[in-house]
């Protein structure tokens, strides 16, 4: 029984990691670096989910425009991933851009300081105190022969999967997705084939955000409490989740995303729960010891830029 | 109009000509000798003139925290600054330019290491009255020292090897926790390790033992990142690296015997400034000299090109695990003075939030170089004390500076810049 329900909390959780995991792994894939302001991207998309969620259930009070609930969630949804594209993009030209050519670690350094400047931009604007979230959703738990589950859990564990796969859709089957996949491939050689190579990155760094948003948004909605540095360790462990994944690959990002959602949960059900991060850092250090390169990762060889 | 336009900047050229020669052709020493006179001067003079120019005290930070704290003292600000600093430096050592570098001509040929000894004389002597005006100057000094050590000991890792290691907190809390363990236990009557076993009175002999502690343990600790780094390079070594820091953060978490996250304090106040200064010379020195050897030339051919160093019989293993073990020796070291001028660590001291600032100090100062590292450590250190009256906003000016520092000059502000001490002692050649 403990086992199952935390199944679902599992779940739960690496689906938060997995979402903010595809950002990293995508724009890792198309100029492969890791977009190290990611985590803070998804902290503003839940303040822009909490920013749109509050403004549109105010309309809604008003009598202005009266929605249900549900239709008020898909909106902060939509509304947030694509407001939130936005602030990817801007990172994007800001911080990667002017960098394309220069060494990866200093483009690792300029996106490690704009995270710094969007917490404390954030913290200068709304200031310290916690956010709560509002509820947009009435919880209803459904007993399944003594496992208690949350119309929550299951709705953001479906839609986090369906996002994933609907990505992992575009890649596969559009234009655009071709055009990522082939930029993946050489984005030295490609663009000269009249593949606009800024174009992509910044449609890269939207998507990857949008997601980041997402997943700020059903944070918000199962742990009802913003605060500006919540990106910090959410974004490292989901860059973690991206490296055991593989560089650059959607399926292994989401599966390892999921993988170390099991990892937190389930370690303290054997060990004290003070040990947690102890014991998930040293398991992603022996895999990567026995298997360097991820689970879907190319090897090391030294074709790879440095 | 032409004409004068035309004086004008002829005038302009010629100055910073003037500027130029003037700046060239003063020796080290000349400089030196210039900051002793200011510092002295300071010493002396500093608070009545400053209470006569209308500013409550002499300037705690060359003026910047009181330029930002009361805008309408900058006149004054800017007069003590120039009056105190920047005239006597200027006067002192432009009008003791030709025997300074006589005397400097002079001292060379005794051996090197008597001219040197005297030049670290001198800049100790312009520290020590510096900081002694206050305690916050002592604890700025100190830090930018401590900073220094750190910065160089990342510098052999990221920017000779080219790795991009994250694993640094991880060395200084080991390097801290041991520190401190060791003096803690034997010299200090306190709650978690009970009564001394020593006498308090001959610690100071054994805080370099400690010192050393600190390092090995730090750099046994670098093993866990250095083996895998033999097979894995680039982001999954920073993985690696990434995930030793949070192994050793929750580690130190868990373990009671040394205070879990309510930390370990009461470590004795034994890193004063001539032991900080002492230990950042030491530490520049035997890194400058490893990174100028034959290793350091092997650590610049595997970040270039591995295999073809390999090829050229460069044992690529050893040379990661020497840099590792080097790297992190050093940041143990400073890890432990760290620990004993705060006298107090707790594991939340070593996040994420220290690695943005040590990779900060860094890619600031230039990559695969010494003076890179101090020019970074300085500047940064010396630019958060400066911008602290800015609460929260210090934290967006600097990492902008730092993107802009990246935008035009990817590789820092020194890079690839020898660290040649003979040049920089020598006499200045005067230009005809």
């Amino acid at each position: 029984m403990q086992l199952l329900q935390n199944l679902i909390n599992a779940l739960q959780l690496g689906s938060f990691y997995a979402l903010i995991a595809l950002g990293y792994s995508m724009v890792y894939s198309i100029l492969m670096l890791f977009n190290f302001a990611h985590g803070d991207i998804f902290m503003v998309g839940a303040y822009i989910g909490f920013g749109v969620a509050t403004g549109l259930i105010a309309l809604s009070k008003m009598g202005a425009l009266a929605m249900p609930n549900w239709l008020i969630l898909m909106l902060t949804v939509i509304f947030s991933m694509f407001l939130t594209s936005f602030v990817g993009m801007f990172v994007e030209r800001v911080g990667y851009r002017p960098l394309r050519d220069a060494p990866r670690a200093s483009a690792a350094i300029t996106g490690l300081m704009i995270g710094i400047i969007l917490e404390t931009g954030n913290l200068i604007l709304l200031g310290a105190e916690q956010l709560s979230f509002p509820s947009l959703v009435q919880t209803a738990t459904y007993n399944l022969g003594g496992i208690y589950i949350t119309n929550q859990k299951i709705m953001i564990v479906a839609l986090s999967i369906g996002l994933a796969f609907a990505l992992h859709q575009f890649i596969r089957r559009t234009k655009w997705g071709m055009a990522m996949r082939a930029m993946a491939f050489d984005y030295v050689v490609v663009p000269l084939m009249g593949v606009p190579l800024n174009k992509i990155a910044a449609m890269t760094f939207a998507l990857g955000s949008a997601l980041a948003a997402a997943a700020g948004i059903f944070y918000g909605i199962a742990y009802p409490v913003l605060d500006p540095y919540m990106g910090v360790l959410f974004g490292w462990k989901a860059f973690v989740a991206a490296i055991l994944g593989g560089r650059g690959s959607v399926v292994g990002a989401t599966l390892a995303g999921f993988l170390l959602g099991f990892i937190e949960i389930f370690v303290p059900m054997i060990f004290p729960s003070t040990i947690r991060n102890f014991i998930a850092y040293s398991i992603v250090l022996l895999i990567l010891v026995f298997r360097p390169h991820g689970f879907f990762g190319e090897p090391y060889s030294a074709r790879l830029r440095l | 109009m032409e004409a004068s336009s035309e004086k004008l900047s002829n005038i302009t050229r010629l100055s910073k000509i003037s500027i130029r020669t003037f700046v060239s052709q003063v020796p080290l020493l000349g400089w030196l000798l210039g900051a002793l006179i200011a510092v002295a001067l300071e010493h002396f003079v500093g608070t009545p003139f400053a209470r006569a120019l209308g500013l409550p005290k002499a300037l705690s930070l060359f003026g910047f925290l009181i330029i930002l704290k009361k805008p309408f003292l900058i006149p004054s600000a800017v007069a003590y600054v120039l009056l105190i600093y920047i005239l006597p430096i200027g006067i002192v050592a432009r009008s003791s330019a030709s025997i300074m570098n006589k005397l400097a001509g002079k001292l060379l040929d005794f051996p090197m290491l008597f001219s040197v000894i005297i030049h670290l004389g001198l800049l100790y002597a312009v520290v020590h009255w510096w900081s002694d005006m206050s305690l916050y100057r002592n604890d700025v000094a100190r830090f930018m020292l401590i900073a220094v050590m750190v910065t160089l000991s990342l510098n052999i890792i990221n920017g000779y090897m080219g790795e991009f290691s994250c694993s640094h907190p991880g060395f200084l809390a080991l390097g801290a926790y041991s520190a401190s363990v060791f003096t803690v236990l034997l010299f200090v009557d306190d709650r978690i390790f009970g009564l001394a076993w020593l006498p308090k009175a001959i610690g100071p002999l054994f805080f370099p033992i400690a010192l050393i502690i600190g390092g090995l343990v730090a750099a046994v600790g670098a093993l866990a990142v250095a083996i895998p780094s033999f097979r894995t390079r680039g982001d999954y070594l920073a993985i690696i690296s990434l995930a030793f820091m949070f192994i050793v953060k929750s580690l130190i978490e868990n373990l009671e015997a040394v205070g879990g996250p309510r930390g370990l304090s009461s470590q004795p106040n034994w890193a004063s400034l001539p032991v900080v200064f002492m230990c950042a010379v030491l530490a520049v020195w035997i890194i400058n000299n490893f990174v100028r050897s034959t290793f350091g030339k092997a650590l610049n051919a595997v970040r270039d090109n591995e295999m073809a160093a390999d090829a050229m019989t460069v044992n690529t293993r050893r040379t990661k695990m020497t840099a590792f073990m080097f790297g992190a020796f050093w940041a143990g070291v400073a890890g432990g003075l760290y620990a004993h001028v705060v006298r107090y660590v707790n594991p939340g001291d070593f996040d994420i939030k220290k690695l943005a600032e040590v990779l900060a100090m860094v890619y600031f100062g230039g990559l695969n170089s010494v003076y890179g590292a101090i020019v970074g450590a300085c500047g940064i250190s010396l630019l958060g004390e400066a911008l602290r009256p800015l609460a929260l906003y210090k934290w967006v000016i600097i990492p902008l500076l730092l993107i802009l520092v990246m935008i035009y000059r990817p590789t820092g502000l020194i890079a690839f810049k020898e660290f040649d001490v003979k040049k920089l002692i020598q006499p200045k050649k005067v230009s005809p």
